[in-house]
């Protein structure tokens, strides 16, 4: 059965880290149609923060996300601080103590990614928020896994459910958050944080497979 | 942008270095350099009385530290929630030993941070207690009053909560006297104009000449409807109409009036309006206690304005009544009742 080591899957975590980085304009600029523009800054700033954190105090892959998740808590605010924060903290805390990760650890982890953010998020799929692009990929993940599906391909399921969870939300209308206040006007754009959630699972599955593979 | 800034994103940070050097009476920087504080904060023998928020709504929330008001404040950039940690701070720059009342208003953000800061904040052995503003009435119906934003009448409730504090009352009654503040409060805001934030650039929002959205919220939050502009008089009439019945305020009832203007509205105006409120209010057999009229709770420059009204009771007359001193709201002790 194909597993890789926590002790080498903090390179998930750097990836995420460069992906946002990457990604910081095209998420201000896609926040700015319908929002305030200042997703990917804030998205940046939390997860450069979290480079340096690393840099100075690595670990494994659960040591990563935990730190991650503390700096998106206690730094970053609006409301993307505190629910990515979330997410990253049930990820951690599921993996913690965990030497070697299985498609059913992963399961587990991106389960609770989900309940973490739905404990303090009211948000449904078809709200048009971050929760339209991670429901349906934690669903296809949990779907190939229990169907006896190979680890490296139930990753490739929960990416395509990612993507087009994403690309759902264009011709959505925003239920919460602040496009809400614009109703019908905010139909026609994707939304910023299934957006940037979309990214991160994307590097998640990507990643994973490299280190399945090596 | 016709407006006085030097870097767009820089914006929060320097109106907070040019406010603590214009008001070194009364507040001063903490080691968060985005918590300010009540200079004699945390005041011994009191429950401490915090709030924050997102920028943009001088004198909210930061003009409303001061003696017997709130004793910290944490401030996020404009229109987004401050973390957790700044909540934190505030919680702990707040803190005597007695307890802090944190009382904020209705909005996804802020809950969350809030509820974070308050985890830590126990973890720390600090007792801490919250108090929701939700009395922007357009915002959902009564039956989900809980889903309501919280708007000028988060004022009305930090004058309670901190008269309270100051006359020695415990954490427990701090909070039960601010949430029966807010419970008996009911605002309504009309936009006529949309806002710019700085670091975006263009405004937000706009409302068309010659129209005004009839329960706006205060970052633009779309209200009840869009609606040819009125005159001053019908337009406070569509505002006690919908704030009346929603409590019900009722004839004989007392109440405090609080009128703000959203941020460009010139105060003529919101005289000329708080005519035309009075006047309705009479019609209906309300009597007002006292009334605030001025720019106390905005939105940048968002033309407009929002109607509050709290009704009264014993305790919350003494509490109106108490002398307080803050940039926002400054009073001598009433001695009326």
């Amino acid at each position: 059965m194909s597993t890789f080591k926590n002790s080498e899957g903090a390179v998930i975590v750097d990836r995420m880290i460069v992906v946002i980085q990457e990604n910081k304009q095209f998420l201000s600029d896609i926040d700015g149609l319908i929002g305030d523009g200042d997703h990917g800054v804030n998205m940046n700033k939390g997860f450069t923060m979290c480079r340096e954190e690393l840099d100075n105090t690595p670990g494994n892959l659960a040591f990563s996300a935990l730190s991650l998740s503390k700096i998106l808590i206690m730094k970053i605010g609006g409301s993307m601080g505190p629910l990515y924060g979330k997410m990253f903290r049930g990820f951690a805390k599921e993996l913690e103590g965990k030497e070697e990760i299985d498609i059913h650890a992963m399961a587990a982890a991106l389960e609770a990614m989900l309940s973490s953010v739905q404990s303090i998020s009211p948000a449904k799929p078809g709200d048009k928020t971050l929760i339209d692009t991670l429901s349906p990929a934690v669903a296809a993940f949990k779907t190939a896994a229990s169907e006896g599906k190979e680890f490296e391909v139930a990753l490739d399921e929960m990416k395509s459910a990612a993507i087009s969870g994403r690309d759902s939300t264009r011709d959505m209308v925003a239920q919460l958050g602040r496009a809400s206040r614009l109703g019908e006007r905010s139909r026609g754009v994707l939304d910023a944080g299934a957006s940037s959630c979309c990214l991160i699972l994307e590097t998640l599955a990507d990643t994973t497979k490299e280190l399945l593979e090596s | 942008m016709q407006k006085f800034i030097n870097d767009p994103s820089l914006v929060v940070d320097e109106m907070l270095q040019g406010y603590v050097n214009a008001h070194p009476d009364l507040v001063s920087h903490t080691e968060n350099d985005r918590v300010l504080k009540y200079k004699h904060a945390p005041v011994e023998g009191k429950v401490g009385i915090v709030t924050g928020g997102g920028s943009g709504h001088k004198p909210a929330f930061v003009g409303y530290i001061g003696k017997n008001m709130c004793d910290a404040v944490a401030v996020g950039e404009i229109f987004t929630s401050p973390p957790a940690q700044m909540f934190l701070d505030a919680i702990k720059a707040a803190d005597s030993g007695k307890g802090v009342a944190i009382l904020y208003g209705n909005y996804a953000g802020d809950n969350m941070n809030v509820s974070m800061a308050m985890e830590e904040a126990e973890d720390e052995g600090i007792r801490v207690k919250k108090v929701v503003a939700n009395d922007d009435v357009p915002s959902a119906p009564l039956s989900e009053r809980e889903k309501r934003r919280g708007v000028a009448g988060e004022i009305l409730m930090w004058k309670v909560g901190g008269a309270r504090a100051a006359m020695g009352a415990s954490l427990d009654e701090v909070i039960a006297a601010s949430q029966k503040a807010i419970d008996n409060t009911r605002s309504i805001g009309v936009g006529l104009s949309g806002c710019t934030i700085p670091d975006v650039g263009h405004p937000n929002f706009s409302v068309d000449p010659g129209k005004m959205e009839v329960g706006i919220g205060h970052h633009g939050e779309p209200g009840i409807e869009v609606a040819d502009l009125e005159t001053a008089a019908e337009v406070a009439r569509r505002m006690v109409d919908v704030v009346l019945p929603d409590l019900p305020f009722e004839k004989e009832d007392e109440v405090v009036l609080l009128l703000s203007g959203l941020g460009s509205t010139p105060v003529m105006e919101l005289y000329i309006l708080y005519r035309d409120v009075i006047a309705k209010l009479e019609e209906k057999g309300l009597r007002v206690y006292l009334s605030y009229v001025g720019n106390y709770f905005t939105s940048l420059e968002m033309a407009g304005a929002t109607l509050t009204l709290m009704k009264l009771d014993e305790e919350l007359k003494q509490c109106i009544d108490y002398e307080a001193d803050s940039v926002g709201l400054r009073q001598f002790q009433r001695n009326i009742h």
